[in-house]
């Protein structure tokens, strides 16, 4: 990004530590943290949870006071308008509310709660203008809709007087930004800003910060932990680990050679779009691990795939529908068209990966196949069987064959049981085992996904995220099943768990010859493991086949914008200014007797499916 | 501030000891001073009413001293003397008896059969929690002491009577309290993995859910007991439930009231401890609530 020579420094933070202290125990959640900012640059704070960056921002808006925390040393000198620095570390907390907002604005990663829901987007917008310029009701109305305007929100007289529930996250992202910049600030603070949003949408917002800081010359600390996001955005990053600075480099530099050892291992789990071209299987992540000497070995897994057998699991026409209330009577009058029409077949020892944004119906395919909701029309074979006639005691013995796992590790496992209690339970559910032969398998399951046996006894709040997606594992594999579905099994993990879980994952692929539905937002993740590819779009398929055609020759315009919006964690491959776009996903949600017209899949090589309107524009 | 995370390291165990469900509440518990104290309070009655009989100075119904009537306090009679010329520390104390079992009895009665009934209407949300759940508003839209006097004039005078009186007019506030709990539990990630292995309704019903909510029942168990003992003490008090010469608490206050000018002492004494009880099981119940409930954790 461009930078004049010139800049002034606008932050400057001198050995910043920070220190929560409670009765229990004290945490020093940074210690002796040192970066700068300059006038229009984007630095970039790097890290995992718990690396205390998210923290260092806080610190240096002093929010970290409420939160129970104190600044124990160092200095945070911030270039206020006057052109004076000035230490905010020790500056008073009123002094500190007129910075706040006006000088320095903050940027949060919830749309969804920093907002206040009672009141209009422009009262919100107006009130922070009027609080930190003076300015009278109407002239911080008029600039209230000018900053809409800015921020590229269309019709954005109307969307003055809406209520933030009414708005989608991007949206509303959109609207905390104008809110942010309306006092046009020096310095704004973007802590993790898109990680909530989709990732078309993300697109987007990152772009609007690019452009409003180059019409406003601000600087930008970007927190984030995505890689892809930094390579995009950042001209300096700052790699934080457990509370400390461990490298500081411009952009270029940390991704072409990374010095520390952190860096390289936090940046070999970095998922990469387009870095399985030309290789047909699946492969792990040549994982360097900060405690082991050599690197995961990453060839190419042999094929596991057996496309020949008959599939496993035959989908036809599969549509679940919501029923949505309202009017006087409670009647139903509209319909969440969540799954329209979706048809494939899974094989054995595949992994097929169903990717899509949020609401496009991908997780409640899933969760149709094994009736957790009802599906209204369609049919699901599994070997042969079909499941939606069978009652509720008939389908029991077939939910042994396929497994899920759920996104969040920390809400998947009942928090009142031991953890080998809950691996054991589908053992004792489906009586296939019990007391010592139950335990014996708990305490080989531990080992298989690489914990210890003697964890059985403990509970699951005693485990970090990656260790707790461990156990899932265990417990999905204690009935030796057929096919596991993955419901974004991955995506609340931080990078370096991610890849690890799925080395994890595509291991057991090898050994046990799994099949794996493996339903992602991330394509570079999915880019990675799977065999083959179904997008979909609004509760239908529009595109599938075979990994490598769907990644390197993709047809349907929305797989094409998926794949054009994912970042790419390599600088010099940082695309040129893009379109500021505002487009949103459509809803699913449709009147009672509006239905969505069916987009029939026509195949256009071996395997290869696309929706339609794609050929014919 | 979250711990350390595990990046980048081979997966490892955690290290420190084992914290069961029953340490971490033992941790929140001892924290607060004043439930421990009132569930030392509580605990020191429970003892006195099992042992009452071997504990009273004078026997509660069969000693009369008639040279004493309306005595006040004095070393010899700690609470004074009744006008029959009973002793009254020792009609409290066995009086602790019938109080604490009536109100144990009703609200561990009322809470099994509200639980269960919740349970059922939370889960299946179909017709059956309907009617429960329309039942439980139909007993709610009676004032709880009316209900209970209906209930008793119903069945008839006497303790037992009261005791499922009050049972009866506990089971809606637990049935609904507890619906409320399943409701929003069944929708929780650990549940849905539940029916993806297979498991049947009732396992994850007793297994999974009920436990759930037993935080919340234990302590509003609690609570109610203090509730309780006030409206078994009402209704002794209107004589509808233990009848004299029982030593009952309302009944004590009932027989008091003649001579509650001239010798305020034998009126004080029982409200004093109903006063007391009742204050210590709600201030032990609000500790509870404190220790059993994950979002509120104090630094």
């Amino acid at each position: 990004m461009m930078r004049s020579p010139s800049s002034l420094r606008v932050l400057s933070v001198e050995d910043l530590s920070v220190r929560f202290a409670s009765s229990e125990r004290v945490v020093d959640a940074v210690r002796h943290l040192s970066f700068h900012v300059d006038g229009g640059e984007t630095v970039a704070l790097v890290g995992e949870s718990g690396s205390g960056k998210s923290v260092s921002a806080l610190a240096i808006l002093r929010l970290v006071d409420h939160g129970g925390g104190c600044i124990v040393s160092g200095s945070v000198n911030f270039r206020r308008g006057n052109g004076e620095m000035f230490d905010l570390a020790c500056a008073s907390q009123k002094t500190m509310r007129n910075i706040r907002g006006a000088e320095i604005a903050m940027i949060f990663q919830e749309p969804m709660t920093s907002l206040n829901p009672v009141f209009s987007v422009g009262e919100q917008i107006a009130e922070s203008i009027r609080l930190h310029q003076g300015l009278d009701r109407a002239a911080a109305r008029a600039e209230a809709l000018r900053m809409l305007d800015l921020v590229r929100i269309p019709d954005a007289r109307r969307i003055l007087g809406v209520h933030p529930h009414q708005l989608s996250g991007g949206m509303r992202q959109r609207v905390m930004i104008a809110m942010a910049l309306s006092c046009k600030p020096a310095l704004l603070i973007a802590d993790e800003p898109t990680t909530a949003l989709d990732v078309t949408i993300q697109a987007q917002i990152v772009e609007l910060i690019r452009a409003l800081q180059d019409e406003m010359h601000m600087a930008v600390i970007f927190i984030t932990h995505d890689m892809g996001l930094v390579a995009e955005v950042a001209d300096r990053v700052v790699v934080m680990y457990r509370g400390e600075k461990v490298e500081e480099a411009e952009a270029g530099p940390i991704f072409r050679a990374p010095q520390h050892l952190y860096t390289r291992a936090l940046l070999s789990a970095v998922p990469q779009l387009g870095s399985m071209q030309g290789k047909y299987q699946p492969a792990k992540f040549p994982l360097v691990l900060m405690d082991a000497p050599a690197p995961v070995d990453a060839a190419e897994h042999p094929n596991t795939a057996r496309l020949d057998a008959p599939p496993i699991l035959r989908v036809r026409d599969l549509t679940t529908r919501f029923d949505v209330m309202g009017g006087l009577f409670g009647c139903v009058t509209h319909r969440v068209h969540a799954v329209e029409g979706v048809s494939f077949d899974l094989y054995a020892g595949e992994t097929l990966a169903l990717v899509g944004e949020s609401g496009c119906g991908k997780s409640t395919t899933g969760r149709s196949l094994l009736r957790l909701v009802d599906f209204q029309a369609g049919s699901v074979e599994l070997d042969g069987r079909k499941i939606e006639t069978l009652s509720a005691r008939e389908l029991r013995p077939l939910r042994r064959d396929i497994q899920f796992i759920f996104q969040d590790p920390f809400a998947s496992l009942d928090p009142r049981l031991t953890v080998g209690f809950s691996i054991a339970e589908p053992l004792y559910v489906h009586g296939v085992a019990g007391g010592r032969e139950a335990r014996d398998r708990v305490a080989s399951l531990l080992g298989q996904v690489g914990l210890p046996a003697d964890v059985a006894a403990r509970y699951p709040h005693e485990f970090s995220g990656g260790q707790r997606q461990r156990i899932c594992i265990a417990r999905a594999l204690s009935l030796n099943p057929k096919i596991i579905i993955a419901d974004e099994a991955v995506s609340a993990l931080d990078v370096s768990i991610q890849a690890q879980i799925i080395n994890l994952l595509l291991d057991f692929q090898q050994q046990l010859g799994l099949a794996f539905l493996f339903i992602s937002h991330d394509m570079a993740v999915v880019e990675r493991v799977s065999h083959r590819v179904a997008v979909m779009y609004l509760g239908q398929i529009v595109e599938l086949g075979p990994r490598r055609a769907i990644f390197e020759n993709p047809q349907h315009p929305y797989t094409r914008k998926l794949m054009a919006a994912v970042p790419v964690a390599d600088p010099t491959r940082r695309r040129g200014r893009r379109e500021l776009l505002a487009d949103e996903i459509p809803s699913p949600i449709r009147a009672v007797g509006d239905e969505p017209r069916r987009a029939p899949l026509r195949e256009i090589a071996a395997g290869h499916f696309v929706a339609e309107p794609a050929l014919h524009g | 501030m979250n711990p350390p995370p595990a990046i980048c390291t081979s997966p490892a165990a955690p290290t420190d000891s084992i914290r069961t469900p029953w340490a971490e509440f033992w941790r929140k518990f001892r924290r607060q001073p004043v439930a421990l104290v009132a569930g030392a309070f509580v605990g020191l009655l429970v003892l006195m009413a099992i042992f009452a009989p071997a504990l009273v100075p004078f026997h509660a119904e069969d000693y009369f001293d008639y040279d004493a009537l309306n005595n006040p306090p004095s070393w010899q009679h700690w609470f004074g003397v009744d006008p029959l010329g009973r002793d009254i520390f020792s009609r409290i104390l066995v009086g602790a008896r019938i109080s604490l079992a009536a109100g144990f009895i009703s609200v561990a009665v009322g809470a099994i059969v509200g639980t269960l009934l919740g349970l059922i209407a939370g889960y299946y949300e179909g017709w059956a929690g309907q009617l429960i759940m329309r039942f439980s508003d139909v007993l709610f839209a009676f004032p709880g002491i009316l209900l209970a006097i209906g209930i008793v004039a119903i069945l008839g005078n006497g303790m037992v009577n009261v005791v499922v009186a009050v049972a009866i007019f506990s089971i809606p506030t637990f049935a609904r309290l507890v619906r409320g709990n399943v409701l929003s539990l069944k929708h929780l990630t650990y549940i849905e993995a539940q029916h993806s292995i297979g498991a049947p309704d009732w396992t994850i019903i007793l297994r999974h859910i009920l436990p759930g909510t037993m935080a919340t029942v234990v302590v509003y168990f609690t609570m109610r007991i203090g509730t309780s003992i006030i409206t078994a003490a009402s209704l002794s008090f209107l004589g509808m439930g233990a009848q004299p010469p029982t030593p009952e608490w309302g009944a004590m206050l009932n027989e008091a009231r003649a001579d509650m000018v001239t010798s305020p002492h034998v009126a004080i004494f029982p409200s004093l401890a109903i006063f007391l009880t009742v204050l210590a099981f709600n201030v032990l119940g609000d500790g509870l609530r404190d220790s059993l409930d994950p979002k509120i954790d104090q630094k």
